[in-house]
């Protein structure tokens, strides 16, 4: 056995067991962190792929985006762990199922995929550069969708915004873009008043009265 | 076409239309004028017709083509010859004389101007059937005089016996009219035509035709077909059984009842029959049966005619006895005589009928009999005109009703179709019974002590009063009848006349003339009329030859008997009743076949009504189809929404489970 | 054995059949389950790069670029979503989700 195997071995194993506890665990945040463990072992295989650019993006990105939000969805929630008991062989049609869809695809790719062995993958020149090679066909040939992808990425931040936000309650505000439009003719109104004289004193009632205060913001 | 046969036919209807829909605006008198103008008209129209005819010009030709079917052309046409000119003559003269007592006898009714309308409507209901070329336009006359007359039985439609009776005439009469209607559909199958003239020719072929009813029996065509055109004659004229509505359409105002009920619409089946000739003398076995048909009314009725307490019901009865011996008399193919006995009828039946009004507007709207008595000191008119009437009626000789009904008693003894030995035994009996029942009914009323001051009136349903059932009816103690305004004498007067007089003219040229020749046939066979004429030796003859005869003494044994009952011994018939009480009760009560009609046929369609409204609407299509299917749809959805659990977790799991089958699928081949 | 792209694609096997079962288990846990389809995308990425470096093609690669940056977009807006049910429901029990029962 070559090292490449026996550290194929390795991180497959350890990617199955934090896959399995993750599915299994009673604590949320103990199954998050063993996706953590999970994504890194998968990382370490691609390295083996020779992907190195996407192990480093599954490491940035998956463990350390995603996974943080989880993380903190999972501890702001507060979840009651008592609901959360609940037991793996109780579900004998879930193992059931379980069991036969993967002796199926063992089957599958067993039988038709034994021959291609790693050392008959295509060769990579001497200076080959992962980021590099990708970074060339993500801009030329695959710039739409890498375009779309960003939207995608803009719809998400806006929606994740948009479902969660909450006003308060009990706070009155103006509302800038009405306070902008007003009209002086909204808020002053010019009633003109005849004088009224009066026999003896002075009129002191003005020619026009300005009363303050006009209809309600 | 002259204008005289459009002016009889159309005049009446214009009458009706002006007086029916426009009758506010013209108000009573003018619908009474324009009404009996149009029938005054009509009536002039016909004797013109009918001294033309007699001149020798008949007259038959379509008038409007309302359809061609493929080779059937129906039309509308006339057919004037002498059998036509006659009933003319007849409906409209009976018809005016009615019109001009109506303005007496309605004189304080709400509904005025809509009497007037019908009996316009009527008269050319009428005329339209007698002058038709063609069975579609006899069958649109007879379906309107059906309607009229229902129309006019529940004049007072508040009343509800009077919407019993005119239900009851109408579909008394529908049973009758699906008969003709199958026998109409016989002859358009058969003969291919509709007209008088093609289907009379095509005759005689046919005669031997047979049809297959009812599987292996064959019977003959023109018996069948004969068979069922007088089945409608049956309901329209009726005979047993089919006679039930008459007696109750008496609810309707004495007018139309002189008019519809005596005279005119009762006669369509026998002039329908007459008109038939050729196709009923091709059928002994229909004459036959025509022949027991009208036996039995006639002397059946009579019998009915002797318990009757109300004044219209024993005329009603009386008419249903002599329509029987009109029957016989076609059954005898005495049709001539048979006309000829319609058109005496007519004259003294209405008379009766109308004097009965007169009576009844005496007696302030009381019918019942025994409240009468002694009113020929009060009303001498009506007196003297209901003594003709009863004379002509029961056959005293010289009236005109003697010629008539001596015919028929002799036509019948001298026909050999089977059955005509019955026939003449119960024409002649009748005799005895009908002067019973007339001489009954003239000495309760005009003789003997006056009983109104002890009124009784019984409420059964035989006896109605007033058409204001909150009023007081009938006279009090202190009132005395009186005799009726002038329009309504005139009329019982002229129809007195008639009585008298129209026999002995009519005879000679109607029944041993060649008066009837070419619309009338008569098999060799059947030669009843020919023996008649070789014993007729004129009217005079006849009458003093009556007093040899059996229908003479009858009668007069008849008119004893009545004297001898209610006016020398009036305690006996009481007596009579109870010592034959279950006659009487048999007699009272109609012979139970009113009964017989209300439980099985009447009953019988409402139970058939229930089971198919419970069975079949409520159970089968409301419970099964209808609610059933929804709740079967209910169910389905009960169960179709198990799947629907609304757990997030079941749905992944549904589409896991889906797909892991779904790559069975694809990855078995594989393996 | 020597390495060969089955044993890859075998991992993706596996890893993928853990995370359609743990959707089945998880019904108490919602926050479980959006890991579980997380797991999934790892799965499937992982079959990605198997075959873009057995096949030579970079194109793989950038699918798996893409297939990361939607499943971050759709994690975002899921965990916004818990976050909004969680106010409401005050639970993050699957099975209390029921308002859809027909």
């Amino acid at each position: 056995m070559s090292a490449l195997t026996a550290l194929f071995y390795v991180f497959a194993a350890m990617t199955v067991f934090g896959a399995l506890r993750v599915i299994t665990s009673n604590n949320p945040v103990h199954s998050a962190l063993y996706l953590v463990l999970t994504f890194a072992s998968a990382a370490a295989i691609w390295m083996l792929l020779k992907a190195e650019f996407l192990a480093i993006v599954l490491v940035l990105v998956y463990v350390g985006a995603v996974m943080v939000l989880f993380l903190f969805v999972v501890m702001m929630l507060d979840v009651n762990m008592d609901s959360g008991g609940r037991g793996f062989w109780r579900s004998s049609v879930a193992v059931f199922v379980g069991i036969a869809v993967a002796l199926e695809l063992a089957a599958v790719l067993f039988l038709h995929f034994k021959g291609a062995s790693i050392a008959d993958a295509p060769a990579l020149p001497a200076d080959y550069d992962n980021t590099k090679a990708l970074g060339a066909l993500l801009y030329t040939e695959y710039v739409y969708p890498f375009e779309l992808a960003a939207v995608v990425l803009l719809v998400a931040i806006v929606a994740a915004i948009a479902l969660t936000l909450r006003r308060r309650k009990d706070v009155r505000y103006s509302d800038p873009s009405k306070a902008v439009r007003t009209r002086a003719a909204d808020r002053l109104r010019v009633v003109s008043m005849a004088p009224v004289p009066r026999s003896g004193s002075a009129p002191d009632a003005p020619a026009t009265d300005a009363t303050d205060g006009g209809p309600a913001k | 076409m002259k204008t005289a046969y459009l002016l009889a036919a159309f005049a009446p209807l214009i009458g009706s239309i002006v007086a029916g829909l426009f009758g506010r605006q013209v108000g009573r008198a003018g619908a009474h004028w324009v009404t009996i103008a149009g029938v005054a008209i009509s009536f002039a129209a016909s004797l013109w017709t009918l001294f033309d005819v007699l001149g020798g010009n008949t007259f038959e030709g379509a008038l409007y083509t309302w359809s061609v079917l493929n080779d059937l052309t129906i039309e509308v046409g006339f057919l004037i010859d002498p059998l036509t000119a006659t009933m003319m003559c007849v409906v409209t003269s009976v018809s005016l004389m009615v019109h001009i007592y109506t303005i007496g006898y309605m004189a304080d009714d709400p509904g005025y101007q809509r009497f007037f309308s019908y009996i316009s409507l009527f008269t050319f209901s009428m005329m339209m059937l007698v002058m038709a070329n063609n069975f579609m336009q006899l069958f649109f006359g007879w379906e309107a005089v059906g309607l009229v007359s229902y129309l006019l039985i529940g004049f007072w439609y508040t009343r509800p016996t009077a919407i019993y009776a005119n239900l009851k005439a109408f579909l008394v009469n529908r049973v009758g009219d699906f008969g003709f209607v199958l026998g109409i559909g016989l002859v358009v199958a058969y003969f291919g035509s509709l007209d008088y003239g093609e289907v009379f020719a095509a005759a005689p072929e046919l005669a031997d035709e047979q049809l297959g009813l009812w599987g292996s029996t064959q019977w003959s065509l023109l018996t069948v077909t004969c068979i069922c055109l007088f089945i409608g004659a049956m309901g329209k004229s009726a005979q047993f059984p089919l006679h039930v509505w008459l007696p109750d359409s008496m609810e309707g105002p004495t007018p139309i009842s002189a008019l519809i009920h005596a005279a005119t619409m009762v006669t369509a089946g026998i002039f329908m029959v007459a008109r038939m000739s050729p196709l009923f003398e091709l059928s002994e076995t229909a004459l036959s049966f025509i022949m027991v048909i009208g036996a039995i009314t006639a002397l059946f009725m009579g019998f009915l005619g002797i318990v009757q307490n109300d004044i219209k019901r024993v005329v009603a009865y009386s008419t249903l006895s002599q329509l029987g011996y009109m029957t016989v008399a076609l059954a005898a193919s005495a049709y001539s005589v048979a006309i000829f006995h319609l058109m005496t009828h007519a004259f003294f039946k209405a008379l009766l009928f109308l004097g009965a009004g007169s009576v009844i507007i005496g007696m302030h709207h009381d019918q019942d009999m025994r409240n009468m008595g002694g009113l020929r000191r009060f009303m001498p008119v009506t007196w003297i005109t209901f003594l003709i009437g009863s004379l002509a009626l029961i056959g005293t000789p010289f009236f005109s009703g003697f010629y008539s009904k001596d015919m028929i008693i002799e036509a019948v003894r001298y026909s050999e179709i089977p059955g005509a030995g019955f026939g003449y035994f119960a024409v002649l009996a009748g005799v005895f019974v009908t002067a019973l029942y007339t001489f009954r009914m003239y000495f309760m009323v005009f003789h003997g002590e006056s009983r109104w001051g002890r009124a009784q009136h019984d409420h059964d349903h035989d006896h109605d009063a007033s058409h204001d059932d909150a009023g007081h009816h009938g006279l009090g103690p202190n009132d005395k009848p009186h005799e009726s305004p002038r329009v309504v004498t005139v009329p019982l007067v002229l129809l007195a006349i008639a009585s008298v007089v129209s026999g002995a003219i009519a005879i000679g040229p109607m029944l041993f003339g060649d008066f009837f020749a070419n619309s009338i046939v008569v098999a060799e066979s059947h030669g009843a009329m020919a023996t008649l004429a070789e014993h007729w030796h004129g009217w005079v003859d006849l009458g003093m030859h009556a007093l040899k005869t059996w229908p003479f003494w009858l009668a007069l044994a008849g008119v004893v008997t009545a004297w001898f009952l209610y006016i020398a011994q009036p305690g006996i018939p009481a007596s009579i009743a109870s010592a034959f009480a279950p006659v009487y009760r048999l007699l009272d009560n109609k012979y139970y076949l009113d009964r017989l009609n209300e439980i099985l046929f009447a009953g019988g369609a409402r139970l058939l009504g229930r089971g198919l409204w419970r069975g079949g609407d409520q159970t089968i299509i409301d419970g099964l189809i209808v609610n059933g299917s929804a709740r079967l749809t209910g169910w389905f959805s009960g169960v179709l929404r198990l799947a629907q659990t609304g757990h997030l977790n079941t749905y992944a799991i549904t589409m896991i489970i889906g797909v892991a089958l779904l790559m069975l699928f694809v990855i078995l081949p594989l393996l | 054995m020597t390495l060969s792209l089955a044993h890859f694609l075998a991992l993706g096997a596996i890893l993928f059949t853990l995370s359609v079962v743990g959707i089945f288990l998880n019904r108490r846990n919602i926050i479980v389950m959006l890991m579980s389809i997380e797991l999934m995308l790892l799965a499937v990425n992982m079959n990605f790069i198997a075959f873009s470096h057995f096949l030579g093609d970079a194109a793989g690669q950038i699918f798996v670029f893409f297939i990361m940056t939607v499943a971050a977009a759709e994690s975002a807006i899921g965990l916004a979503i818990l976050v909004v049910l969680f106010r409401k429901l005050d639970t993050v029990d699957a099975q209390e989700l029921d308002s859809l029962k027909g």
